[in-house]
């Protein structure tokens, strides 16, 4: 076992003492489809997450992710419920619109040397607002296909079943755990998350690589968007409001640096799946507030930021013993 | 390494020639007409001291900065890096002092990044980690590759850094300060590489500090000072006081012995009695940045530190006032034992530090005269007890009289004082806090010959008052002049003290020569 997928056995561990102690306190938790229902009810949020595990990891940050999404829960059923467009053109749109914006932050971001942290802060105000613009009122998605995908159910083992979207948000941690592992892009974004001066002394392309990762992340926003609408079958302008922050404790719960370098999209899914099983918790508990899930949260993001950081001191603290026990030596022939 | 046969072993030609470099920034001639030759299986080293234009002339080379005039060679073809990896595409590999890779990724990437081997569009670990493995071995170092790069000791991280660049095919190799954060084993380890790679008809530019290493390594050395070529040498040739004496741009014969100011001598003698002990600091060191050393500070004492650019004269100044934390070593402070592990801690003991940076560790630029002679002051007050502004206003003025500031009144921007009013800005920010011991590193240093004679005379006035001062200079007539004692540094290690008839200039750079 390596010392890097520490963090991950630790949300791994998490997660199974949260099923392990649902399932005998309450009667009914465990089970097949109590399990995939987290999937099911936080397709969006996985795919939110994997779009942020990118930007972290390189050390960035994305607070847009939330607006974007909302935006596109508004263009996709303003486009659908108003000019009647076809699903087949409607999805496109979306999803480039969700890019552009991205590439855009992005290329402000890197081409004026800008704090990530206040343009997409920027972005979120600026996507929220447009929201407003398209609609002040929920837009009912009416259109059959779009009804389809928010009813369907595919049946697994037994009478399990997931739905679509589920679907998609695997494909999408297929894709970007490929992508993480096995391409040059994103080992880049890696190299860059461990250090930018030498990423661009080392001639990695540093510019090109920053602006595609905000990109990708507006891709996989607007996607969540779509998504979304699946799981509400309507478009709102307070669609997702604090969602961002949602996608950022999911990474971190997953293991994931915020001053990035490190972090693996497993890990991501495994936070989100904690996110989702403290809902549930919750839900079978009966008497607890639904905000009880924020502090909960709130307290994990808490704990992981503090694990992260004993790793690191540990770490450190592992390679100067190491060298101390070489100094003796050293000093003696000096 | 392809192309190694064509380099050939002919000792005439070079690789490359760098001929009439000119370069100026505002206000500073930087290079002026700077020869420099490089040969193919030879490591060559560039000395001189700080501000001689070593780091200029390498950057051009690498394509940081572009000359103003003068020409580059590249095996007889003129070139003009306009940055670091054009330069890297030419074959001029630097590895920096700070290893520029990543921490977080694999040994084995760190070497491949940008490169990885593909099979059917993706990344080939299996190839990628086997490729590292032979790479690292053809250095005879052989380490678990996929592990993470932070996990391995700086001299590793060096290597892995050399194999980089090599395996990118380089024909010139620049190894910027490496050994600075090594200990001897590392160095050794280090340097079997570098005699490998020359044997292999590599040319290889070193830079350091330390003067034996140079010796151990190179074939050849070029000499700078103040932007001007001095000399090449073979390093055989060259003996040690020589290159010392060329460094610091003065003739062994010229070397006034008659200079050493005559009353601080009798002075010292005298202060030597039954003055009280103010700082004795025992064994203190941290590994990689000064070996351990000893040193005491009476009433009244001047006690020159004297070293070249790199020896550990302010490494030596930093762990005292608490800047670096010790590994080892204590400090008794009026002779008792003082737990210093901040600069804090060294200020509320009574010590006052004048750093050799003034513009980013000294002066608040954007803060008025007033604003930052109380600033020490108020510190070791704390933030709440405010000194109420008439107050700040008294001691400014009293400081600003009895230092002969040069401003039109307490309450202007420090920023638009000239270099030798801020330095005695910074020394008034200490004197408000009335030290008993004062630690001055460069304070002379980029300052006019008339602010630096009053910089020393306030230095003399400050001891006579009682008062242990620690003074740092480049120029060791100054530290002549100033100094009840003189130690001597040499390579992060203190090797001698001086006092008495034994200081002069002639003497310090004999002892720096004459070894440990």
């Amino acid at each position: 076992m390596k010392a890097r997928n520490l963090p991950i056995l630790v949300t791994l561990a998490l997660f199974l003492i949260m099923f392990g102690g649902g399932s005998l306190a309450f009667i009914g938790f465990f089970s097949v489809q109590n399990f995939l229902n987290l999937f099911i009810d936080n397709s969006y949020l996985l795919i939110l997450a994997v779009g942020m595990t990118f930007v972290i990891v390189s050390g960035g940050i994305d607070l847009s992710v939330g607006s974007v999404l909302a935006l596109s829960t508004m263009v996709s059923s303003s486009l659908l419920a108003k000019s009647h467009l076809s699903p087949v053109l409607v999805i496109p749109i979306v999803l480039a619109m969700g890019t552009a914006l991205g590439l855009f932050m992005g290329y402000l971001i890197q081409t004026f040397n800008l704090p990530p942290f206040i343009i997409t802060l920027a972005g979120l105000y600026l996507a929220r607002g447009l929201c407003y613009v398209v609609s002040i009122d929920t837009i009912a998605i009416t259109n059959e296909f779009w009804k389809g995908a928010a009813h369907a159910t595919v049946n697994l083992i037994g009478n399990n079943f997931v739905s679509p979207s589920v679907f998609i948000a695997v494909a999408v941690v297929l894709a970007g755990l490929f992508v993480m592992r096995y391409t040059r892009f994103g080992r880049n974004v890696y190299a860059i998350g461990g250090n930018e001066q030498s990423a661009v002394l080392m001639g990695l392309p540093v510019n090109h690589t920053k602006i595609a990762i905000y990109a990708l992340s507006g891709f996989c926003s607007a996607l969540a968007g779509i998504v979304f609408t699946f799981y509400t079958l309507s478009g709102y302008a307070l669609h997702g409001k604090g969602m961002e922050l949602d996608a950022i404790a999911t990474v971190v719960i997953g293991g994931t640096l915020l001053t990035g370098g490190v972090g693996n999209l497993l890990g991501t899914v495994l936070g989100g799946l904690v996110y989702g099983i403290i809902q549930v918790l919750i839900v079978f508990q009966g008497t607890l507030n639904s905000w009880w899930t924020r502090i909960v949260i709130g307290f994990l993001v808490f704990v992981f930021c503090l694990l992260q950081r004993i790793f690191e001191t540990g770490k450190s603290a592992a390679l100067a013993r190491e060298r101390a026990k070489q100094a003796p030596k050293a000093q003696a022939s000096s | 390494m392809a192309g190694e046969e064509a380099w050939g072993m002919s000792e005439s030609t070079p690789i490359l020639e760098m001929r009439k470099i000119n370069k100026h920034f505002p206000g500073v001639k930087a290079l002026s007409d700077v020869d420099f030759r490089l040969f193919p299986g030879e490591v060559h080293a560039i000395m001189g001291q700080n501000g001689a234009g070593k780091s200029t002339l390498v950057k051009v080379l690498t394509g940081v900065y572009k000359q103003d005039s003068g020409e580059m060679l590249l095996e007889d073809r003129p070139i003009r890096p306009d940055s670091p990896l054009a330069a890297q595409k030419l074959g001029i590999s630097t590895v920096y002092q700070e290893i520029n890779l990543c921490p977080n990724l694999s040994v084995a990437e760190n070497i491949f990044v940008g490169r990885q081997p593909l099979s059917l569009g993706r990344i080939d670990w299996g190839q990628l980690n086997r490729r590292a493995v032979e790479a690292l071995k053809r250095l005879n170092v052989s380490v678990d590759v996929t592990q993470m790069l932070s996990s391995y000791s700086i001299a590793i991280q060096q290597m892995v850094a050399i194999v980089r660049v090599l395996d990118v095919s380089s024909r010139i190799l620049i190894l910027d300060e490496p050994t600075s954060s090594l200990d001897e084993a590392e160095v050794e380890q280090l340097f079997k590489v570098i005699r490998k790679l020359r044997d292999d008809g590599l040319a290889i530019l070193f830079i350091t500090h330390f003067l034996d290493q140079t010796y151990r390594i190179s074939d050849r050395i070029t000499i700078l000072k103040n932007g001007e070529f001095v000399g090449e040498y073979r390093t055989e040739t060259l003996p040690k006081l020589d290159l010392i004496a060329r460094m610091l741009g003065k003739e062994l014969s010229e070397f006034s012995f008659a200079m050493a100011g005559e009353d601080r001598k009798k002075e010292s003698q005298k202060a030597g009695q039954d003055a009280r002990s103010l700082l004795a600091v025992k064994d203190l060191g941290l590994r990689g940045a000064i070996a351990p050393f000893s040193l005491s500070l009476d009433e009244g004492d001047v006690l020159g530190l004297a070293g070249l650019l790199g020896s550990g004269r302010t490494e030596m100044a930093r762990l005292i006032f608490g800047i670096d934390s010790a590994n080892q070593g204590e400090i008794l402070v009026k002779g008792r034992k003082t737990n210093i592990k901040a600069p804090r801690s060294a200020m509320l003991a009574g010590m006052g530090f004048c750093s050799e940076d003034r513009k980013s560790e000294g002066i608040f630029a954007e803060l008025t005269v007033r604003e930052n002679i109380v600033l020490a002051l108020q510190g070791r007050k704390g933030t709440f007890r405010y000194i109420p502004k008439k107050k700040q206003l008294e001691i400014a003025d009293e400081l600003i009289k009895s230092l002969a500031i040069k401003t039109p009144g307490a309450n202007n921007e420090a920023g638009q004082l000239s270099g030798g009013n801020q330095q005695k800005l910074m020394l008034a920010r200490w004197l408000a806090t009335n030290p008993i011991i004062l630690i001055l590193d460069e304070p002379t240093r980029g300052i006019d010959v008339g602010a630096k004679l009053e910089i020393m005379e306030l230095i003399l006035n400050l001891s006579r008052q009682g008062m242990g001062v620690i003074f740092i200079s480049s120029e060791f007539e100054e530290v002549i002049r100033c100094s009840t004692r003189v130690a001597v540094l040499k390579d992060k290690v203190k090797i001698a003290e001086l006092s008495g008839e034994q200081m002069s200039e002639s003497n310090i750079m004999h002892t720096i020569a004459g070894g440990r």
